[in-house]
């Protein structure tokens, strides 16, 4: 069977974010005032061949754990679809 | 001087004749290696150079990690051979595991190209052999992702070895405890944002980047004539 997945990747809470801190200055020209805690992160789309939506999810996490996400500075969340 | 140093070429890769003329000025015989090579070629150092491996996909260095040379490379490491990673190169070293950490977007989310001065903070290294300790260096960065960053446990380990071998004078990205290059527990490994190779002659302003790759060619042992 195939399953889709979709995996987002963020800096790991306490590393600080430039793109999201630029993203919260700016939301305020705009009239948005009050946002806070802007993070900006990277959503990776995938399907994939396992038995079961769990063989799924244990497949698309060890990929994430080699590759897909940088352990040092990002955490990673599986969704499968 | 001798010595025989590999320069890895990955797609993309854009310093690598900067290493070139660079090294061989100073004495050393240079190769390139490309990326799909699963052997090296008998070389005392391997330099992974500056650039864009794989167009920095998905993140810096996080495909050029799997290319089929960086085995050697991992092997030439574990045998004790010297290995430089140069910018770009430095972020590989660190997908790959050969040193602590990973380098992030800098802080001022601005891609820089300037000099940037530097204090040699550990002259033991294989890499800084040639400095006084203290000596401050002035040489090129030029990269947008060049924050170094690794966890507090980490950091102390980093510190308490002494592989913190550059610093920066007045820090230009965020990096972490002002890391400008550093070398894997062993010191046989090292990774820096500056480009050495790129302040090696009277013309580009300033020579203290020879004081690194001279270092580094001078810490190769002597050969054997045999194996020449």
């Amino acid at each position: 069977m195939t399953f889709g997945a979709v995996v987002d990747v963020m800096l790991k809470p306490g590393i600080a974010d430039p793109q999201g801190q630029t993203v919260e200055r700016a939301l305020p020209a705009l009239g948005f005032t009050g946002v806070e805690d802007v993070r900006v992160g990277k959503r990776i789309e995938l399907t994939v061949d396992a038995g079961t939506p769990e063989e799924a999810r244990e497949l698309v996490g060890e990929m994430c754990d080699r590759f897909l996400a940088n352990p040092v500075i990002e955490s990673y969340n599986v969704t499968v679809l | 001087m001798s010595g025989r140093v590999g320069i890895v070429v990955f797609p993309g890769s854009n310093c690598e004749r900067d290493c070139r003329r660079a090294l061989e000025s100073l004495g050393a015989q240079t190769t390139f290696v490309w990326h799909k090579e699963v052997a090296l070629p008998d070389v005392d150092i391997v330099v992974l150079p500056g650039g864009f491996a794989h167009g920095d996909y998905l993140r810096t260095g996080a495909i050029a990690r799997f290319s089929p040379v960086m085995s050697a490379v991992r092997d030439h490491a574990d045998a004790g051979g010297l290995v430089i990673g140069i910018c770009n190169g430095f972020q590989i070293l660190c997908e790959a595991g050969l040193l602590p950490g990973a380098l992030r977007k800098n802080s001022g989310l601005k891609f820089i190209c300037r000099w940037v001065g530097l204090s040699v903070d550990n002259n033991q290294s294989p890499f800084t052999a040639r400095a006084i300790p203290g000596q401050r260096l002035r040489i090129p960065i030029n990269h947008f992702e060049g924050s170094w960053h690794c966890d507090s446990d980490e950091l102390e380990r980093v510190r308490a070895n002494g592989q913190v071998v550059l610093r920066y004078t007045a820090n230009p990205n965020g990096a972490l405890d002002d890391v400008a290059g550093l070398t894997n527990a062993r010191g046989n490994v090292f990774g820096l944002m500056p480009h050495p190779e790129r302040a090696c002659e009277p013309s580009s302003g300033s020579q203290d980047g020879a004081v690194i790759l001279e270092s580094m060619l001078e810490s190769v042992p002597t050969r054997e004539h045999a194996h020449l």
